[in-house]
């Protein structure tokens, strides 16, 4: 027998729109309504979709929650609510689906940690087969999901350019089994397997995983990284990723007020912080090559990020791991040249 | 029509007639030729309105199945081995989600030591899945099983498992009636999902369920199973109404009528058996056998039928539950709660030895003349055995110990030849 499936009121379908109620009013913090109506994104809509609905269990200040509904509500729009979304296990499969209750108001499918995007792969052949061509595949993971145990997968997704939408929620660990590293931990970082004790406390230097990168070199039809940061840019890029056929990826900054140790109030300002300093770069590629990039308007130096998160505290302490904080500086340098961040700079 | 072709050719014939649309594999011996029968059927037209996908490993197999069943599509996919193995996690959730994925096993050994040749050590470790297992006795009943898997899953909505031993089966040429494409459709509806991931109809499957509901989850999906018990006869009943022929259905008693002693098996290894208990009953001897086809659900009562008369019962396994014995046997007393009979456990056949005539024959009697050993393992060379254990009490050499065990019997047979020569 198999667990019920979860009713959920049919709002979407066809229409992909709802009422929703906004918290505050007479305030530009909801979108841009003073915009044009074409300018504005879909969130200031009065009747935007609403993939996640509110009371789902995700923890305050949770950068993937915002992250996951902005970027499914444009798929929404995109799709005019012919969407179904797959979802590895994670954070948001767990906060979004304690059973008999369900946040989504789309088809949602989760099967496995490792397998949402072979299981997006099937969802698109029994698309296809069916004559469905209307109707698109998102699949989504956290950045274990996606860049650990799920990566041979998302390879194989995208060696075959099956029409799926990958987007990768990043807060950079194991948040879901409490903050274990993954290999998209930045170096330096405190997690509970790589504590901040020894001679180089916290995640060591050289390793990881640039999934992005990875995504390009499978030549893929587009990939982009986006951040909570910039929610305008980021529907945007779902908006266009959706406009493609193919195997699509988006990586998604997300900060994690638990798992960073930061205040549950500053996730939107560190996802600033990642972009501004050059840690983490803004860009667009189409089969392989980098075609936009989003220019750092002020370049902050990366302590101001670090700081404010516990995660890097063992940096601070004293006098200051001045060397280990001046090659974070030389990583996010290296991406500002790589990507020509600044302007005047060529890339 | 009749056809006298390979194990493998008529399996992917009789999955075509079922007109998957989604069909996705990873190859691995013994399974090969299954999907790529079925590759060719849709790569040639034959096969219309299906996908087939290729995939980077058997967990991604199932897992592209998982979501194309989700979806809607009647999916297939095979699988053997460490294949089976490599995609267990997602063996369950199919299970779990209750999604009528037919898969079919070509039945093989386990590593390590890497051995490809058959036994069904790899089905057996995934028996309490919550899939259906069917074994098939031939290539005959291997084919019909597939066409009865589709129609049996979708009823239940619960995924379905074809076992065929590798190579004995997948690899041999028979004669195998093909169904036509009108009987096939007659036999087997369209798929009407009971649950899909549809826009018109928003459902979030595969939620996280807590303690409060994951023990009624799974007496749900045990209560699923004990419905099988009562459809896999009628199916197999209107198959042979329709197709003229017996094949599946629970358990296949054959001479069990008075038999004192009853051997049970599962697979091609009946076949076998039965030709041993017809040499045994020319020459008076009181015995015959059961296969069982549907091993999950287990048939207890079916079982206890055909077996309430035996005095015996011997358990002819081709897998090993280690540190017990067997796992046939483990089913076959439960099926006999509150009958004292004696069941013996015979381990055959592992990584492909063959299964000969004259071993069943002397363990049947030695059962018989009740001489035989709770666990027996047919055709074991002691002298393997015993010389590994000797060498376990010595000083451990480095090296691979199979090596080592090689290395020392092939002095002694040079030490041997050696000797001979200087003697002549």
């Amino acid at each position: 027998m198999t667990t019920d499936p979860v009713k959920t009121e049919p709002a979407v379908g066809s229409g992909a729109q709802q009422k929703v109620k906004f918290y505050q009013t007479g305030t530009h913090t909801v979108g841009n309504r003073l915009l044009d109506e074409a300018q504005r994104t879909v969130q200031a809509s009065m009747d935007r979709s609403n993939a996640i609905t509110s009371g789902h269990r995700a923890c305050q200040g949770c950068g993937e929650a915002l992250g996951a509904r902005y970027a499914l509500d444009a798929a929404m729009m995109a799709t005019e609510g012919q969407l179904i979304a797959v979802n590895a296990t994670g954070c948001l499969e767990v906060f979004t689906t304690p059973y008999p209750e369900t946040s989504w108001q789309i088809p949602w499918l989760h099967s496995l940690f490792g397998n949402a995007p072979a299981v997006a792969t099937g969802v698109a052949a029994a698309l296809r087969v069916k004559g469905r061509d209307n109707v698109r595949v998102v699949a989504q993971g956290g950045d274990g999901g996606t860049v650990d145990i799920g990566f041979g997968c998302l390879s194989g997704m995208f060696e075959r350019n099956d029409d799926v939408l990958y987007i990768c929620y990043d807060n950079e660990a194991y948040m879901n089994t409490g903050v274990q590293r993954s290999s998209a931990t930045p170096p330096a970082a405190r997690t509970a397997t790589t504590p901040a004790v020894g001679d180089e406390p916290g995640n060591v230097f050289g390793t990881g995983k640039n999934l992005p990168l990875i995504a390009m070199a499978h030549n893929i039809p587009y990939v982009a990284t986006a951040s909570v940061a910039d929610l305008h840019d980021l529907e945007e890029k779902v908006t266009k990723a959706m406009s493609i056929h193919g195997a699509r990826y988006i990586h998604i900054m997300v900060p994690c007020p638990l798992g960073w140790g930061a205040a549950s109030h500053d996730t939107m300002k560190l996802a600033r912080l990642a972009v501004q300093s050059g840690i983490f770069p803004l860009f667009e590629a189409e089969h392989g090559e980098v075609k936009t990039v989003q220019k750092i308007r002020r370049k902050v130096p990366v302590e101001e990020y670090l700081k404010p998160q516990k995660r890097f505290a063992h940096l601070f302490k004293g006098e200051g791991d001045v060397d280990r904080i001046a090659a974070i500086q030389r990583m996010a340098d290296a991406n500002i040249k790589r990507f020509g961040l600044l302007d005047g700079e060529e890339r | 029509m009749l056809k006298q072709t390979e194990g493998s050719q008529a399996v992917a014939e009789a999955v075509a007639l079922s007109r998957p649309e989604v069909v996705c594999a990873y190859p691995i011996t013994p399974q090969t030729h299954i999907v790529e029968g079925v590759g060719a059927l849709v790569k040639a037209g034959t096969l219309k309105n299906c996908e087939f996908i290729n995939v980077e490993s058997e967990f991604a197999a199932l897992s592209v199945a998982i979501g194309s069943s989700a979806a809607g599509a009647r999916t297939y996919t095979a699988t053997a081995s460490q294949g089976l193995l490599f995609m267990a996690e997602a063996v369950y959730n199919a299970a779990g989600l209750g999604l009528p994925i037919v898969m079919t096993v070509g039945n093989r050994a386990i590593g390590a030591p890497i051995n490809i040749w058959n036994d069904q050590t790899d089905s057996m470790a995934l028996k309490d899945s919550g899939w259906i297992q069917l074994h098939a006795e031939t290539n005959q009943e291997a084919a019909d099983l597939h066409i009865q898997a589709f129609r049996l899953a979708e009823m239940l909505s619960c995924p379905v498992m074809v076992c065929m031993d590798g190579f004995i089966l997948t690899h041999a040429y028979e004669r195998v009636d093909i169904p036509t494409q009108e009987e096939v459709d007659a036999f087997l509806p369209p798929f009407e999902p009971v649950q899909v991931v549809d826009p018109a109809e928003p459902y979030s499957i595969g939620a996280m369920v807590g303690p409060d509901a994951f023990t009624e989850v799974r007496y749900l999906a045990h209560h699923k199973q004990l419905r099988a018990l009562d459809l896999i006869p009628e199916i197999a009943e209107d198959f042979e109404a329709r197709f003229g022929r017996k094949s599946g259905g629970l358990i296949h008693p054959y001479r069990t009528e008075d038999a004192e002693t009853i051997v049970v098996a599962l697979g091609s290894v009946n076949g076998t058996i039965k030709d041993v208990i017809d040499a045994m009953r020319d020459d008076g001897h009181k015995i015959g056998c059961v296969a069982v086809c549907s091993f999950r659900p287990f048939p207890l009562e079916a079982l206890r039928d055909a077996l309430h008369d035996a005095l015996r019962i011997v358990c002819v396994e081709k897998s090993l539950a280690i540190g017990i014995g067997g796992v046939l046997a483990s089913a076959v007393r439960m099926s006999l709660r509150r009958l004292y009979r004696e069941v013996f456990t015979v381990v055959a056949g592992l990584g492909g030895r063959p299964i000969t005539r004259a071993s069943l024959r002397d363990v049947f009697e030695r059962a018989e003349a009740e001489m035989l050993d709770d666990v027996t393992f047919l055709d074991l060379n002691w002298e393997v055995v015993n010389a590994h254990l000797a060498r376990a009490r010595e000083v451990r050499k480095s090296g691979p110990i199979a090596e080592n065990i090689l290395k020392a019997m092939h002095a002694d047979e040079g030490a041997d030849i050696e000797e001979a020569e200087a003697g002549e």
